[in-house]
């Protein structure tokens, strides 16, 4: 399995944000996309996982190969963690939560009411429901926002794992994800121009 | 999708899932009205249909904006979205989830509200019928409402804004059956008028739903 992105335009409120984006992921590895705030990295991986069309270009995998992660953990603050996770596993009709739970060191805190978590632990169990999804491709908007070191470690150790077992993953950072192997791709260089002052509908982007 | 609809009932029923917000206010309206327009059996029994369902919709408006904005506030609509489950069939398990915590509950509570308004002994099953042909109509629109406002600040004025002119059909026919009923008349015609809308809605709305949807989670 092989992710080929080329060419691909992405768009943020109708105004272009990043040209000609070119890369290829193959089974087994992992790109970190890098860059400035407001470059357009989450825009990249909404138009990667599929919520949103690319204003050109192409996408090598279907939408269906891709688990999407973003800021927001889509955690119930009034179910527990086991519930959480297992909606997701139902959701993604994979069957074990254990191994996901064991992976984010989650066990101890299955019954646990999610909103009585700390944010550290509820960012462990929005990356936990990667594991749980089973798909190929793992697209991560900012994974380790809020984790301390040792949970970052255990989240590079989950994503190895993945990785190892074939997996993908893509994901947009600018802190050090502990995953040195990892390629880099800067975004800088993928900057839309700005629309031409005199085009009549850019005046009003 | 069973396991979507096993957590909403669930988030429903726990503590803050506003499950019980329609029913109250159904009853608040049901119990109030006597104190606003006297206490005339006679005129009660008569207005009584016309009652029972503007307060049932009315009950079902406010609990709509609650469908799609706290999956939407916490992430859950965006990973939903990405999820196996399509997007049609995911507004109509939203739809099928606002109806059994807000649309049932009104249904089974009504004959009790409708003792409260005194509805002439012949009026309750036409009445029970009528709400039981037409609530699935208003969950369908209120789920595309609030598909069409999701991601909107305080978008609940422009949601009930929105919804009410497609809540009328709905209503005149519910309501026409069960005054209908209640008087001993036949009310066959609106029946079949009722049961075509919340059929036709149920079959093409989500459809409508899940455009907008997307459209709005770009």
């Amino acid at each position: 399995m092989e992710l080929s992105v080329q060419d691909l335009s992405v768009t943020r409120g109708g105004v272009p944000v990043l040209e000609g984006v070119t890369f290829c992921i193959a089974s087994g590895e992992a790109l970190i996309l890098r860059g400035p705030n407001g470059i357009g990295k989450t825009t990249l991986l909404r138009t990667v996982a599929g919520l949103q069309p690319p204003l050109r270009g192409h996408i090598g995998l279907e939408r269906e190969a891709m688990a999407y992660a973003a800021h927001a953990d889509g955690i119930k603050s009034t179910l527990s963690v086991r519930e959480n996770l297992g909606f997701w596993a139902d959701v993604f009709a994979t069957g074990d939560i254990a191994p996901a739970l064991e992976a984010f060191h989650l066990t101890a805190l299955a019954d646990r009411v999610a909103g009585g978590l700390s944010a550290g632990q509820k960012r462990r169990l929005g990356l936990a429901r990667m594991v749980v999804t089973g798909r190929p491709v793992w697209v991560l908007d900012e994974p380790t926002v809020s984790l301390d070191t040792e949970a970052v470690a255990l989240f590079a150790q989950a994503v190895r794992a993945h990785l190892a077992g074939g997996g993908l993953a893509l994901m947009a950072t600018h802190i050090d994800l502990g995953l040195s192997e990892a390629r880099v791709l800067e975004m800088g260089t993928f900057k839309a121009k700005a629309p031409d002052p005199d085009d009549f509908d850019g005046a009003f982007l | 999708m069973i396991a979507l609809l096993t957590r909403d009932l669930r988030l429903a029923v726990r503590a803050g899932g506003g499950f019980g917000l329609g029913l109250a206010f159904f009853l608040i309206v049901v119990t109030l009205v006597p104190f606003s327009v006297g206490p005339e059996n006679a005129l009660l029994s008569e207005i009584a249909p016309g009652i029972l369902w503007l307060g049932a919709l009315l009950a079902c408006l406010l609990s709509l904006d609650r469908i799609f904005a706290l999956d939407w506030e916490d992430g859950s609509l965006d990973l939903l979205a990405t999820s196996p489950v399509p997007m049609e069939a995911l507004v109509s398990i939203k739809a099928l989830a606002h109806w059994l915590t807000t649309g049932l509950p009104l249904i089974v509570a009504t004959p009790v509200f409708a003792l409260l308004l005194s509805l002439p002994q012949a009026g309750y099953v036409p009445l029970v019928l009528s709400l039981f042909l037409g609530t699935p109509a208003l969950s369908v629109i209120g789920t595309f409402g609030a598909a069409l406002t999701v991601g909107i600040k305080r978008g609940g004025l422009l949601l009930s804004l929105l919804v009410l002119p497609l809540y009328v059909p709905t209503l005149i026919f519910g309501a026409e059956m069960a005054r209908r009923g209640a008087l001993g008349l036949d009310m066959k015609t609106a029946m079949m008028m009722q049961a075509g809308i919340s059929f036709g809605v149920i079959a093409l709305l989500p459809f409508a739903s899940a455009a907008v949807l997307r459209v709005n989670l770009r």
